[in-house]
């Protein structure tokens, strides 16, 4: 008997339900502040006497209340109100063989009469038929928080760390490396314990490893990353999924988190999950001032950092690096339903959510005001592409090409397709090879000597890719560079469907 | 004032690996070593030279080239295993 209590602890944790008895078939749960359990509590009265033993009454607010009832349970701390996940107050949970089978809440005389299959119920009392309930006492402003970390707490499994409440947690978090050189969100337990609840994963899901030093990786690991860098819970599924992208061999983090080139990941979301937490798509997509944006990318940076390791001096070897490796996160502008989106082109639905990553480096300008004709802005576009890693260097660097509204509208008028520019763009980049050698124009950077007399393009076959975002008015187009070692060598776009709750 | 505040560790809690050396060579005499080309560029001749001073040492050893698909990632387990069993030192060609 002992040895059974002892191990109650651990499972009631796992339970719908925890009460002193594992008998009770019925489970009520009222609140004295609420009027309709005060007016109720005859029939409380009446349900004790026809169920007996069955029936557990759990009192959130008062341990002597229902009054009318023998040996009310004290649930004052509301831990039997929290596990039971009870919202409102009167609720009348049924059980069969220990997991519940059903609930009522509110009064509804026929309702809870056939939920009790007691037909007497209440008949002879003037009882209203019906009388809504309260909200429970569980779900005051804050309470559920503190509930939770009182009675989940045991789901995290980090190092926990005590900080003296005086201190300024932010210089706390500065002094344990945890920062990219902002300041960071001290992780606690229940701000890692809300972004938990925004993912039906398990906390101790270990979703890869993470380079440099192939650590693996939890989702409470990425919570708490998430924290650090400032998401808010609902951002938590596109974070967890951006950390899967980038744990795809595909993109090949490790190579590019130590590469001495600028290179590091791009973060572009696409379908209704950047929409329903509010991602820029439009004015400033690539710059400051939307919150989403901001911490996803970083948060990802972040989670390479602390869990894998990777700090710039240490295994990041980048000679000058470039600041979207604070955070380079972004949506795609998706309302122009003729244009395929970037997770289209990677075979996605335009329904679905998706997480695209690119391993690039910062934005290079492309502006063009006086083009009015595809063929006009495809010259613009090529010669800036051509700039790509080297002007001489030619299937090395992919590139992301983040067409403006202008210029996209410039096509679509025309009657061009997204695939019809890239054709375009291939055709118009294709260069001689004996121009782009080594040594060719007296530059000795260049291609090798085998390609002087082939036709070379500037990009391997699935190296451009072409999407849209910015601000209604401009006529000026971004282009991201590739890493030098783009491709199967090196890291290719990757992509990760979101799961949203 | 005992008032403390928790903070989840974000880092992968690991502690310094306590790696320990192999036992270094006391010689060359009579072992094998391995070149190991990283695929950055130019780690050919790099090795190459290497290789021409090892040799002009005059001593009885034996010298094998390997080299990595890509400097991008870890070798594969296949090629360490491969060095492992061949050779008794690996020299490294580790950047351009």
């Amino acid at each position: 008997m002992e040895r059974t209590q002892s191990k109650q602890p651990n499972e009631a944790n796992q339970s719908e339900l925890s009460a002193p008895s594992a008998e009770f078939e019925y489970a009520l749960f009222v609140k004295k502040d609420c009027p309709t359990c005060a007016l109720l509590e005859p029939v409380f009265e009446q349900l004790q006497q026809n169920l007996g033993p069955a029936l557990a009454i759990f009192s959130q607010d008062d341990a002597s209340f229902p009054s009318a009832v023998s040996n009310p349970i004290d649930d004052t701390a509301l831990e039997h109100s929290y596990k039971a996940k009870i919202e409102f107050v009167p609720t009348l949970i049924k059980r069969q063989n220990g997991v519940e089978s059903g609930r009522v809440y509110g009064w509804d005389k026929q309702q809870w009469r056939e939920f009790t299959q007691f037909d007497a119920l209440a008949a002879d009392s003037s009882l209203p038929e019906f009388r809504p309930g309260c909200g429970s006492k569980t779900l005051e402003p804050g309470m559920e928080e503190q509930l939770q970390l009182r009675y989940e707490q045991d789901k995290l499994k980090a190092r926990k760390l005590l900080a003296n409440a005086d201190d300024d947690l932010i210089e706390t978090c500065y002094e344990k490396g945890w920062s990219d050189g902002l300041p960071v969100v001290p992780p606690t337990p229940i701000r890692v314990l809300r972004m938990l609840n925004a993912t039906e994963c398990a906390a101790d899901e270990i979703i890869g490893l993470v380079p440099p030093d192939r650590a693996p990786c939890s989702v409470e690991k990425v919570a708490i990353n998430a924290v650090l860098a400032g998401c808010t819970p609902e951002y938590f599924p596109v974070v967890l999924a951006t950390v899967r992208a980038a744990l795809q061999d595909p993109f090949c983090m490790h190579g590019l988190l130590c590469t001495t080139y600028f290179s590091s990941p791009v973060v572009i979301v696409n379908g209704p999950a950047a929409r329903l937490i509010g991602m820029n798509s439009g004015i400033n997509a690539l710059g400051q001032g939307n919150r989403a944006n901001a911490t996803i990318g970083r948060a990802l940076q972040l989670v390479i950092r602390n869990v894998g390791g990777g700090k710039p001096g240490g295994i990041d070897r980048a000679t000058l690096g470039s600041p979207g490796k604070y955070t380079f996160c972004f949506s795609e502008d998706e309302s122009e339903p003729s244009w395929n989106s970037l997770a289209m082109d990677q075979g996605f639905q335009r329904n679905d959510s998706v997480v695209s990553l690119f391993a690039g480096d910062g934005v290079q300008a492309v502006a063009d005001q006086r083009s009015r004709t595809p063929e006009s802005l495809i010259g613009t576009l090529s010669r800036s592409l051509r700039n790509v890693c080297h002007n001489k260097l030619f299937l090395t660097a992919d590139a992301l090409l983040i067409l403006c509204h202008e210029h996209r509208r410039i096509f679509m008028e025309a009657g061009w397709s997204k695939q019809d520019v890239k054709t375009a763009l291939f055709d118009a980049l294709r260069t001689p090879g004996k121009d782009i050698i080594r040594g060719a124009g007296g530059i000795t950077e260049g291609m090798p000597e085998s390609f002087a007399d082939k036709d070379v393009d500037k990009f391997r076959k699935q190296g451009l890719h072409i999407l849209c975002a910015g601000g209604k008015a401009g006529f000026f187009s971004a282009i991201v560079g590739g890493w030098a070692a783009s491709g199967e060598r090196g890291s290719q776009l990757v992509s990760q469907q979101i799961t949203m709750n | 004032m005992d008032k403390t505040i928790t903070l989840l560790d974000p880092t992968a809690e690991l502690e310094a690996p306590d790696r320990t050396l192999l036992p270094r060579l006391g010689s060359l005499e009579g072992k094998t070593i391995g070149l190991l080309d990283i695929s950055k560029p130019r780690g050919k001749e790099f090795l190459d030279e290497v290789e021409r001073q090892l040799l002009a040492l005059g001593l009885d050893l034996e010298i094998k080239r390997y080299q990595k698909p890509t400097f991008t990632r870890v070798a594969p387990l296949q090629l360490v295993q491969q060095i492992s069993v061949d050779c008794d030192a690996l020299i490294e060609g580790l950047a351009d």
